[in-house]
């Protein structure tokens, strides 16, 4: 791959190795997914790569936000995966991209370290204010599902802080400094052994869809297609729920 | 350091070979501030000035700010002396680790500081345990951070006044019965002044930018432990023209305050 593509570079010259790459269902396909996605998406990258070979599926985990405004300043991404439809909605209305899907859904959980040492069974026990707890930021994705859930709940809490990031929160728990933490229960299946999610009834009133879409300016259309349609057959839902998520 | 330079030798051509490079570099360190200007809603600017988080997170940013500067020139100016005038063994040792937090990731230097002054670290649980102080989530831990990945700035500004510094005046000073003490604050220190004070002002410019250790050692509290990079990182989440509005705020103040330190401090003819 990466000989025929110096061989490529050498001979026609880089812009043209670009769309030589377009025609047929092989070569680089760039896709920017949430970072909660990090451990399905790889997995099932890695199984996408299997069933079409030549094509090297690269990708680029963070922020949904943070993703959003790359793409609107020209990143070449052929799919984005958001956490949040609201980053996915100002994708599409800047035209870079239509129609986009729910692939899967996350619901939050209370993460305790585990064994549970200050016996939390619900969003109430939170309210403890000899408890340190860590909630995301509102204007990120997980923030925002944290407060529609404690409103829900009527539970009102003081965190000693409101993370940029939902992974942020759950490394604060996994050094010790917080004792609970508002997280996805992807993130807690995603920690192992050392983080255990606490579910709650609440939880069902801030359940986040997650979109996909292939991108308008794609540089690899034809595979941009493909690995949207593969994220909704049921191989990839599999792995998707054995990560802790949930059907659309 | 002008007053030495002779009048002929500004008066020459400048060599094209330092002018172009010069220029170029300008060009690259201000263009990003022109983008930013360009970019600036500025009609919603005195409304945002008006909101309390933007002056809670202003506030913060420059109390906490100047509180790690005099942090960083109390352990500072000891560490650069120490580097500079006294020979002992693995001093190139110590001049590196002084150095550590400077290539160090300052996210990862917040993960250091939790596992030492967090609440299961090291210090840290002796500090809980003994004084009832816990250092994250509170201002004291965004001054702390802001300290960790600003001294170095000080300490190698400090050391490099030392050691160009003429050697002669302590000497002089030292053979007519001066005591180290007493050549330090009256002989050592006025000559390094300016030295100091240009550490000064880069520490503090690197700790009221800092960012990574200060999110990760302190976390994200508005009034407490939220500083302006913090409310630009999530504005950004949300809202790019508030990001820009809250990074030009920062920099207009930070700018207005050094601009008037050089003029009090380095005011040289």
């Amino acid at each position: 791959m990466r000989a025929a593509a110096l061989a490529c570079a050498a001979v026609l010259g880089l812009t043209a190795c670009g769309s030589a790459g377009d025609d047929d269902a092989s070569g680089h396909l760039t896709v920017f997914a949430a970072a909660s996605l990090t451990e399905a998406f790889t997995q099932i990258g890695e199984d996408f790569e299997d069933a079409n070979p030549g094509v090297e599926v690269v990708f680029s985990f963070a922020g949904s936000a943070s993703l959003a405004s790359q793409i609107a300043q020209g990143a070449p991404a052929d799919v984005f995966a958001s956490a949040a439809p609201a980053n996915m909605d100002s994708v599409v209305r800047s035209g870079y991209a239509a129609d986009p899907e729910t692939f899967a859904r996350n619901r939050l959980v209370i993460a305790v370290p585990e064994g549970d040492p200050d016996g939390i069974t619900g969003l109430a026990d939170l309210a403890d204010p000899g408890l340190k707890v860590a909630l995301c930021a509102e204007e990120v994705p997980c923030g925002a599902a944290a407060r529609t859930a404690l409103d829900a709940a009527g539970v009102r809490l003081t965190p000693v802080t409101y993370e940029t990031d939902v992974k942020a929160a759950l490394s604060k728990l996994g050094l010790g400094e917080v004792d609970a933490a508002l997280v996805y229960r992807t993130d807690t299946e995603a920690a192992g052994g050392a983080v255990h999610g606490v579910e709650f009834p609440e939880s069902d009133s801030a359940i986040n869809d997650y979109p996909i879409a292939a991108l308008d300016d794609a540089p690899n259309p034809a595979v941009a297609e493909a690995f949207v349609d593969y994220i909704r057959t049921d191989e990839a839902l599999e792995v998707l729920t054995a990560h802790g998520f949930q059907a659309p | 350091m002008t007053a030495k330079t002779s009048a002929p030798a500004r008066r020459q051509r400048i060599p094209a070979a330092l002018l172009i490079p010069a220029l170029l570099g300008l060009a690259f360190l201000t263009l990003p501030l022109a983008g930013l200007l360009i970019r600036a809603p500025w009609s919603t600017m005195p409304q945002r000035l008006a909101e309390p988080e933007v002056l809670d997170a202003l506030r913060l940013s420059l109390v906490t700010a100047t509180a790690s500067t005099g942090l960083c020139l109390l352990f500072g100016i000891p560490i650069a002396w120490l580097l500079a005038r006294v020979e002992f063994r693995g001093r190139s040792l110590v001049r590196a680790l002084v150095t550590v937090p400077l290539v160090l990731p300052p996210v990862v230097g917040g993960v250091a500081l939790l596992l030492v002054f967090g609440r299961g670290g090291l210090v840290g649980a002796w500090l809980d345990e003994a004084f009832g102080i816990t250092l994250p989530f509170s201002t004291a831990g965004v001054v702390l951070a802001m300290t960790f990945v600003a001294m170095p700035f000080l300490v190698v500004s400090v050391e490099g006044a030392l050691r160009g510094a003429d050697i002669r005046y302590e000497e002089a000073a030292a053979t007519l019965g001066a005591g180290r003490w007493t050549v330090f604050t009256r002989v050592t220190l006025p000559l390094v002044a300016p030295g100091i004070a240009a550490g000064a002002v880069l520490c503090w410019a690197r700790a009221l930018g800092e960012f990574g250790a200060t999110i990760t050692f302190a976390g994200n509290f508005p009034g407490r432990t939220q500083t302006m990079p913090l409310a630009v990182y999530l504005a950004l989440e949300t809202d790019l023209e508030a990001a820009i509005v809250l990074s030009l705020i920062l920099l207009a103040a930070s700018v207005t305050v050094l601009a008037c330190l050089r003029e009090r401090w380095t005011a040289t003819p």
